[in-house]
């Protein structure tokens, strides 16, 4: 039993129905006595962060923290009423949605903040000094080491469409992607995809052609890719990958490019601790935080990897305005039609 | 400079005063050069990013198409990426149906007043985003389709931070190069006054090194509002050393004159007190004729100290020499000196005008006037008259006039043969003498048929006929 599960004092999974977040914790120090609790709304699981949050309240031992985990499109919601409605604001809204929070910066929903540490963070991963780039997560292709040979799996997005371009493939009903209408995360990787290259028309014209399925859930696709259901899955964060190893399950980072996403950091306005909130901030862009990312596979290091990608084949999510025409309600019905055509195979809502 | 003279002074230096004036002169340039660079710098970032805030709603409003009798709007990224040149700008922005209505974007931009929508150029307007200051601006687009008719307003709208930063960019870049300028501007201005100033304070130093009672001329080189100076001072220098000059040689002459006729008068009172009753009538004569010629020396050499310090303190002022000669035979001081003596006046109709002074033109004329009734023989005449292009006053008398060996000396500062004597004659003459070397003039004496002639001549002012 590892030690940051006895830190931990309440899971509650799927919480009650009433309540969006999908589960809470509580972290405290063993030894001080916390004068200050300190609410983090995230999209990332708890059995992921939770080291480092125990970290970081034996660090600071003052603090209560108290972790709600959230779906993204859910905690966007609530980030939004609470900054225009009034509704109850977190301390600290930490989410994969770059888009929405970026949407959250525009509305002057966010506190800003200014640290050595900040300034140090490259120009693409923080904006107005309000919203901050902490994490680095591939978007990958998985695909299942028994049932592909290895010299078959596609390395790069041209190696794919090749590959669903075979007549009668053995790949028909065997790829799985993200469904944009369900998952933030599938469609900010579905948008960037649409905008870094031309690959990807074709691509949804071959998911078309072999009746490629569309998903909700990072669990369920990797799920189905260890187990055989899918034999290639394309658009797959990264870290939730390396956070369930399974034995038969093959990363690939694609060489003609790769995205990267960084989930971001901020402080609603409204925050009734400030102070703790950039406490934690400055933790998780330390040393020790980092290194502590770097750990739970949130912060990949490409550098250190046996087969480092291109230089040009990094393309990190930029965190600025242009991420906002995602959020446009016209460009997004549009690319949420062009997304159905191409399944129309899967039964419509 | 001038502190080593131990004269302390209380004023602040020239060369200070005029810094004074140049610093706040670039101060306030430097003032106005801010203001207007500002102004400069806030209107640049406007044009430009009003350029960008443009093209991004001109790229927006292409993008509206019609669909099925309704617009649609594929926003580019290109649009959100012209506007994240401002890197730091939150961005609003709204797509409105003919009606008003919200096609997309965010409900809280406002669009510009219908007045302003109808006409076809981009209406830019200042407003508000969650509380903070923003420029946006609106473009229309007309469609006249079969479905679909009206216009489309798409309206774009940023934060002005970075217009506010570029503004304080550019007023910064014109400040240093300002600053830059004024300072070496400060250094040229101080160095050009300082090397201007610097006769000046030579002149100062020469002066302070000076010996007090040394009264000979100055160097008056340099430029010429120096040389003005230090030629005035020259003068005046000169002016003091002459009449020191004339004062040394009052005394010396009062002395050496007075010495000889004191010494007799206290010989004639000492011989009366020891004389015979019957002989003081005649001693007291001779004591009470002594005292009187001390007298008249006394006058002479008063009034040729007089004749000499007005020549150097008095302006000559244009005047009738006519006048002179009338006042002279008016005043008559020769009754005095020879009673029943007649004088005659010779003088023309016309003015003989010069550039003198009265009371030392009196003077001289009185004592050559003196002179000819004293040692001349009657008829005594005072004329008047213009010789040779001089103006010439003369008194003339039928004698021979004095000896050739006399006459070679006579005029000196003084004759001890004169003075001894009780004689005031060559005083006389020496003031004479005076007179004409103060108003440029000359004097001579000459023997002519008709007799003897005393004349002063004296350059003929014609600037009152030519006026």
């Amino acid at each position: 039993m590892r030690p940051w599960l006895i830190a931990a004092v309440l899971v509650i999974l799927r919480a009650t129905g009433s309540m969006a977040q999908e589960a809470v914790a509580e972290f405290k120090s063993d030894t001080g006595v916390p004068t200050t609790q300190l609410l983090v709304r995230s999209t990332t699981d708890i059995e992921i962060l939770a080291p480092l949050l125990q970290a970081f309240v034996t660090a600071t031992p003052t603090i209560h923290l108290q972790y709600e985990q959230w779906g993204s499109n859910a905690l966007y919601d609530d980030s939004l009423a609470a900054c225009e409605r009034g509704a109850a604001p977190a301390d600290v809204v930490f989410s994969s949605g770059v888009h929405q929070m970026v949407d959250l910066v525009n509305r002057a929903c966010a506190h800003p903040y200014r640290s050595a540490a900040t300034e140090a963070l490259p120009v693409s991963r923080r904006w107005r000094d309000e919203i901050w780039g902490i994490t680095q997560e591939p978007a990958v292709i998985i695909y299942n080491t028994a049932l592909v040979p290895e010299d078959e799996a596609p390395v790069s997005r041209f190696a794919l469409l090749d590959l669903m371009r075979q007549p009668e493939s053995a790949f028909t009903g065997k790829i799985a992607t993200y469904d944009v209408e369900t998952s933030g995360l599938g469609f900010l990787f579905a948008f960037m995809d649409s905008l870094e290259a031309t690959t990807f028309g074709s691509l949804l014209e071959g998911f078309s052609r072999l009746q490629a399925v569309a998903t909700c859930c990072s669990a369920e696709i990797i799920d189905g890719v260890a187990e055989g259901r899918y034999l290639i899955a394309y658009n797959v964060l990264g870290s939730y990958v390396d956070a369930r190893p399974r034995r038969d399950v093959g990363v690939i980072l694609p060489r003609d490019y790769t995205l990267f996403l960084s989930r971001t950091f901020m402080i609603p306005k409204q925050a009734a601790h400030k102070r703790e909130a950039a406490l934690l901030l400055e933790f998780l862009l330390s040393p020790q935080g980092q290194t502590m990312l770097a750990d739970v596979n949130l912060f990949q290091r490409i550098d250190r990897d046996a087969r480092p990608l291109p230089d040009s084949a990094r393309r990190v999510i930029p965190i600025d305005p242009k991420l906002l025409v995602a959020m446009d309600r016209h460009r997004r019905q549009l690319f949420v039609e062009q997304w159905r055509t191409t399944f129309a195979a899967e039964p419509q809502d | 400079m001038v502190d080593r003279s131990g004269v302390a002074p209380v004023t602040t230096s020239l060369l200070s005063r005029v810094m004074v004036g140049v610093l706040s002169l670039l101060a306030i340039g430097g003032c106005v050069i801010t203001l207007a660079a500002f102004a400069y710098g806030r209107n640049a970032a406007r044009q430009a990013y009003d350029r960008l805030l443009l093209g991004a709603a001109q790229d927006i409003a292409e993008s509206v198409d019609i669909r099925s009798g309704a617009p649609v709007v594929d926003i580019p990224v290109s649009a959100f990426g012209l506007l994240a040149l401002a890197t730091d700008d939150r961005i609003g922005y709204a797509v409105h149906g003919p009606n008003g209505a919200l096609i997309t974007g965010h409900d809280r931009v406002r669009q510009p007043e219908p007045a302003d929508a109808r006409s076809a150029a981009p209406v830019y307007f200042d407003d508000t985003m969650q509380g903070e200051k923003a420029r946006f601006v609106t473009v229309l687009r007309r469609f006249t389709e079969r479905d679909f008719s009206g216009t489309v307003a798409v309206t774009v709208g940023q934060t002005l931070r970075a217009r506010q930063a570029m503004a304080y960019e550019l007023t910064r870049g014109a400040m240093l190069v300002t600053g830059l300028g004024g300072i070496a501007l400060i250094l040229s201005a101080y160095l050009v006054i300082r090397s201007a100033m610097r006769p000046l304070e030579r002149m100062a130093e020469e002066l302070i090194a000076r010996d007090p009672y040394d009264l000979t001329p100055m160097t008056a080189d340099g430029p010429a509002e120096v040389a003005v100076v230090a030629h005035a001072m020259n003068r005046f220098m000169q002016r003091l050393d002459r009449q020191v000059g004339a004062m040394k040689n009052l005394i010396s002459d009062t002395a050496h004159q007075l010495r000889t006729p004191v010494a007799a008068i206290r010989a004639q009172t000492e011989l009366a007190l020891e004389d015979a009753p019957d002989q003081q009538p005649q001693r007291l004569e001779r004591l009470v004729r002594r005292t009187r010629s001390l007298g008249e020396l006394l006058d002479q050499m008063l009034s040729r100290a007089l004749v000499i310090h007005r020549a150097d303190n008095t302006p000559p002022e244009p005047m009738d020499l006519r006048d002179i000669a009338l006042r002279v035979i008016e005043e008559q001081d020769h009754e005095v000196l020879a009673p029943g003596v007649e004088v005659e006046l010779v003088i023309g109709d016309r003015a003989v005008m010069v550039m003198g002074d009265e009371i030392s033109l009196c003077e001289a004329v009185k004592n050559m006037l003196a002179n000819a009734l004293r040692h001349g023989r009657a008829p005594i005449q005072v004329g008047v008259g213009i010789e040779g292009g001089d103006a010439v006053i003369w008194v003339g008398d039928a004698g021979e006039g004095p000896p050739e060996e006399v006459l070679s000396r006579i005029g000196q500062r003084f004759e001890r043969s004169a003075a001894s004597s009780g004689n005031s004659a060559g005083l006389g003459l020496s003031i004479v003498k005076s007179v004409a070397g103060a108003l440029n003039g000359s004097f001579r004496m000459e023997r002519g048929a008709s007799g003897f002639r005393a004349t002063l001549a004296l350059p003929l002012d014609t600037s009152g006929e030519q006026a």
